[in-house]
């Protein structure tokens, strides 16, 4: 599904990001990414979302090189990856019910689809109660579940979830894990990245450890070891 | 689809109108500074125009005849001049005509009445004043009375003022012509400026929704339904300073309209304002949403690319 081909990301001689870095993600795979800060993680979510372009090198989704896509199509590729991340990025001025309802209207989505499809969403991450209330009367937690029910509404093809319990207690970090297995269970791929040991060991899923822009290990049901 | 997206467009651009309200504000005071300058640009062009063309109105031909002429001669060059077909009216002031309206002149001045009655006959001679249907044909007619005046040897035309009031003329026309260049050079940069200050106000009133713009790309929100709201904002800000400057401008030429039809040559810029206020409106609303619009559109630019 998402494939990197040699990839290097260089930003000067001295900042490299990336450095040759290949791997394949299956559809309906749960991929957790590790290192420490700086490894490349980010800079590796930037060019799947099409953020950046790779120094050299090519990231395929499905059969399209990414990075070949015209600016116009960007947005409608976007619309299949679901991305969560550390901070929200909720819109503050708006109820839980708009966040997601204004996901739904950018990709073009009708009023009545939208009316159904919302309360929905939030049902599935635990927070129908909450449909009324602005980010401000939230909890981290909740935040960020208001973030995964945005970025699962579209129905895309992959969740990208980059350090989703970064800001989070560990109940709160389990709970969320626990969602993102509920979606990949229901058919979704998910990127993961994280820092948290006990996320990892707890899902036993595949784990890519990178370290200095580079893949060091890549286990089938990995643990986190740096 | 493309009218649920024009109508969320719309939607949106006027919640961000009134949510930002403060922000509004400042965009919509500093567009009615920029629309003000262009409907000065209007009134000053309008008020010079009407100045030079009251000038022009006010040039004339006169032929002075010599006392000698006969008056049958002097209405036969009259009847000449009425066939040229740049002549509008020929006046003919006969000899008894100018001395009336000389003894009229100075009628408080003995010493030139004395001086009158002393000569005994009348010094005055019999005059033509001529107009022409367009100033710049003057220069004909008065090429033609001169080839007359030779043409003819011992002629009945003692002068032509044509000359001496055309050096007069030029200059003034000159003095218009360059007082409204300058007029405009200056109310072009103003515009300019104002233009500039609006885009930076309005590039400010999006930078506070930046954060926005960026979830709406992650969630992938099309350039065109990104940019929309802002540029819907852009012409609302044009509509509302357009027409607070419309309303600012009824007052203020009101009070102008009595010193400017003392000083400008009969010209009441209130009734010139209410007169053309159709054409007025639609120059002030279309530069305000072409202005704002694009404003706008430049300023999202911006937080659009990757």
């Amino acid at each position: 599904m998402i494939y990197f081909d040699k990839v290097s990301k260089i930003y000067t001689d001295e900042s490299i990001a990336l450095q040759d870095v290949s791997f394949a993600v299956e559809p309906q795979e749960f991929v957790s990414i590790v290192g420490h800060s700086g490894a490349g993680k980010t800079t590796l979510l930037k060019l799947i979302l099409a953020e950046d372009k790779p120094s050299s090198g090519k990231v395929f989704f499905g059969s399209t090189n990414i990075h070949n896509l015209r600016n116009n199509d960007v947005p409608e590729y976007r619309r299949r990856i679901g991305v969560v991340f550390q901070d929200f990025r909720l819109l503050s001025d708006k109820n839980v019910y708009e966040n997601i309802a204004f996901s739904m209207e950018a990709a073009g989505r009708g009023d009545e689809e939208i009316e159904s499809d919302v309360p929905h969403v939030l049902e599935l991450v635990g927070l129908s109660k909450k449909i009324w209330n602005f980010p401000h009367e939230l909890s981290g937690g909740e935040k960020q579940r208001v973030a995964i029910a945005r970025a699962i509404v579209n129905q895309p093809d992959i969740i990208i979830a980059d350090e989703p319990t970064g800001n989070l207690d560990p109940v709160n970090t389990y709970e969320i894990v626990q969602i993102l297995k509920k979606i990949n269970d229901l058919g979704t791929t998910v990127i993961l990245t994280t820092h948290n040991k006990g996320v990892i060991d707890s899902l036993g899923r595949r784990v890519i450890t990178m370290e200095n822009g580079q893949v060091v290990r890549d286990d089938k049901e990995g643990r986190y070891i740096i | 689809m493309l009218w649920t997206t024009t109508k969320r467009i719309i939607r949106s651009g006027f919640f961000n109108f009134s949510r930002n309200a403060f922000v509004s504000l400042s965009s919509v005071l500093v567009m009615v500074i920029t629309l003000s300058m262009i409907s000065s640009l209007i009134f000053v062009s309008a008020i010079l125009n009407a100045s030079l063309q009251e000038i022009k109105n006010k040039v004339d031909i006169n032929v002075y005849f010599v006392t000698t002429a006969d008056e049958s001669d002097v209405v036969a060059v009259q009847e000449t001049l009425r066939t040229l077909p740049e002549v509008a009216e020929v006046t003919y002031v006969s000899r008894e005509d100018a001395l009336e309206a000389f003894k009229k002149l100075h009628e408080n001045d003995q010493l030139i009445l004395q001086s009158l009655d002393e000569l005994g006959d009348n010094p005055l001679g019999a005059t033509l004043n001529i107009k022409a249907k367009n100033p710049s044909q003057y220069e004909g007619i008065a090429l033609f009375l001169q080839s007359k005046q030779t043409a003819e040897g011992t002629s009945i035309i003692s002068d032509v003022n044509y000359y001496r009031n055309k050096v007069t003329i030029d200059k003034l026309t000159n003095f218009i012509a360059s007082a409204e260049r300058l007029g405009s050079i200056l109310t072009i940069i103003l515009v300019i400026l104002s233009v500039i200050i609006t885009l930076n106000t309005i590039r400010l009133a999006i930078y506070v929704s930046r954060e926005e713009i960026a979830i709406m790309r992650l969630v992938g929100a099309s350039t065109f339904y990104i940019r929309g709201p802002f540029v819907v904002v852009g012409i609302i800000y044009g509509i509302v300073a357009g027409i607070l400057t419309l309303i600012i401008f009824y007052p203020v030429t009101y009070w102008l309209g009595g010193v400017t039809s003392n000083f400008f040559i009969g010209m009441n810029i209130f009734d010139y304002y209410t007169q053309n206020f159709g054409q007025i409106f639609l120059v002030i609303m279309a530069s305000g949403i072409v202005i704002g619009a694009i404003s706008s559109y430049l300023a999202v630019r911006k937080y659009l690319s990757v």
